[in-house]
């Protein structure tokens, strides 16, 4: 197997300067690797620092300690730990997604432009761009006569789905969902284990994390129950 | 691919307004949460300050009145010259040249010329006795246009672009609100095909349905020129939104600087975390 990604000794602490100085440390000493076209399953219960996996491996947060390897096509492989920011924006454009559980965006942006966006940022032409965001909308039943409104007005499932189809339409090499079903129906639940399985096919790789077990359990290659650090 | 794209790179500024005395330094910077040293008066506005702007970047400041931020963009818009230190402007394919070293000559045609600012308060950007047209046409005439047609007709497009009525080509500012304002400076700060445009908390004071036209405006500029862009601004919302890096200011020093998300996420800074934590 291709192993794309490798979490060794990967270890968050938060210093909480504003409460005496303390440190949490929700994620000690972690370690897992993923392959291209495989879909690893993070699951445990609400504030274990599952989430802050997803986060450190995005940059999000600043990993205290450890190496975060991936196998770039840009840059071979780098530790995303120690990478400079301006290759942590490089692939988070072009290789790697993340999907967070909260759609933020500016007002008066329609859903549209929200959704073409990672395209606008590869320079893609907006016609072009446009016309695979519309097919993206089709596909996950948001209604024609909302693309031009701003997501702001959109149902908490909707929403839901454009944040879902904006991690996925860069195609990245590895996809960062942070509980990708959970606001969402029956019906809409299966589009997006549908479209999960289409990128896992292409050789995507795919993170999710989730207590959702029932919903995203099926389609994982792995499953792995995260235990507290503490 | 190349990382070495940058068009401006700020080096070890330094700007201070007083006498100075032996103590300054100890004295003042974030530690001792001032800037201004309280035995001699003297002002530390800017201390040992690095920032690099990629081409087409957003590059986000925050920090509470009186951190520098403001000082920092006049300096960058040769406003205001530094006590020591460097900034170095390059287009694609030319030399870096040190603006530092630009006589008052050269610093007015290459402000006018690569350079746009936009003010919280209109009338520091505008020049309220001419009318909107003569506003932009003073931008023009500074960055050395001179075809009395050609200004007239790239006016109207630019009032086009910031969605004002082009009728009113003639009107004085006065008549125009607050956000229509705002969009007539853009209007005037883009004229020239600036390389760089300075954004001084532009949104500040608006009200929401007017702020949200003027990012809509900003966005849109972001997305189709790829105009490299300075944003200072104390709301974090705005920053998060349009900025992908930010840097963080207090008392004339940058605490922490990093991507918008980590910096809001996972602040590091003492500073940084009293400020995201107060957001609403």
């Amino acid at each position: 197997m291709n192993t794309l990604l490798e979490v060794c000794n990967l270890t968050k602490s938060f210093t909480l300067h504003l409460i005496d100085g303390r440190t949490i440390t929700p994620v000690r000493d972690v370690s897992f690797s993923v392959s291209a076209g495989e879909h690893l399953l993070i699951h445990g219960r609400s504030g274990m620092g599952k989430t802050s996996i997803l986060k450190c491996i995005y940059r999000t947060y600043l990993p205290t300690s450890g190496s975060i390897w991936f196998v770039s096509r840009q840059f071979g492989r780098i530790d995303l730990n120690q990478a400079d920011e301006n290759v942590i924006l490089q692939l988070r454009e072009r290789e790697i997604g993340f999907c967070s559980q909260f759609l933020r965006v500016l007002p008066r942006v329609s859903a549209l432009d929200v959704l073409c966006e990672p395209l606008y940022r590869q320079q893609m032409d907006r016609a072009t761009a446009q016309a695979i965001g519309k097919e993206w909308l089709e596909r996950l039943g948001i209604a024609p006569e909302l693309w031009q409104a701003s997501p702001i007005t959109f149902s908490g499932g909707e929403q839901q789905r454009i944040n879902i189809a904006r991690a996925f339409i860069a195609r990245p090499r590895l996809l960062l969902l942070d509980e990708p079903t959970a606001s969402l129906d029956e019906a809409t639940k299966q589009v997006v284990i549908a479209m999960i399985r289409a990128a896992q096919a292409e050789g995507t790789a795919i993170i999710s994390v989730s207590h959702d077990l029932s919903g995203l359990g099926p389609c994982a290659d792995r499953q792995w129950t995260f235990q507290p650090a503490r | 691919m190349t990382l070495e794209n940058w068009l401006l790179r700020v080096e070890r500024l330094h700007k201070h307004f007083g006498p100075t005395c032996p103590d300054c330094h100890r004295l003042t910077g974030p530690d001792n949460g001032r800037s201004r040293c309280p035995r001699c008066g003297t002002v530390w506005a800017c201390v040992d300050v690095n920032i690099q702007l990629e081409a087409g970047e957003v590059l986000g400041i925050v920090g509470e009145s009186g951190s520098g931020k403001s000082t920092l963009l006049q300096m960058i818009y040769l406003a205001l010259r530094p006590d020591s230190g460097h900034i170095w402007y390059r287009d694609e394919g030319e030399p870096a040249r040190d603006l530092v070293s630009l006589n008052r000559y050269e610093a007015r045609v290459f402000r006018n010329s690569r350079i746009g600012i936009v003010y919280q308060r209109p009338e520091l950007g505008l020049n309220m006795r001419f009318s909107i047209g003569g506003n932009v046409a003073e931008k023009l005439l500074l960055a050395e246009w001179r075809h009395f047609g050609r200004i007239r007709a790239r006016t109207t497009e630019l009032m086009v672009k910031t969605e004002l009525p082009p009728e009113r080509i003639d009107d004085e500012p006065a008549t125009f609100s607050g956000g229509m304002l705002q969009r007539v400076q853009i209007a005037k700060a883009l004229a020239s095909r600036p390389g760089l445009l300075l954004l001084d908390e532009i949104t500040s004071g608006l009200d929401v349905s007017v702020q949200a036209r003027v990012l809509d405006l900003l966005r849109r500029i972001q997305w189709e020129d790829r105009i490299t862009m300075l944003l200072v601004s104390h709301d974090l919302g705005v920053v998060r939104q349009l900025a992908r890096r930010t840097i963080v200011m207090k008392n004339g020093h940058i605490v922490e600087a990093g991507l918008t998300d980590q910096i809001l996420e996972d602040p590091q800074h003492p500073y940084t975390q009293l400020l995201v934590s107060s957001a609403l």
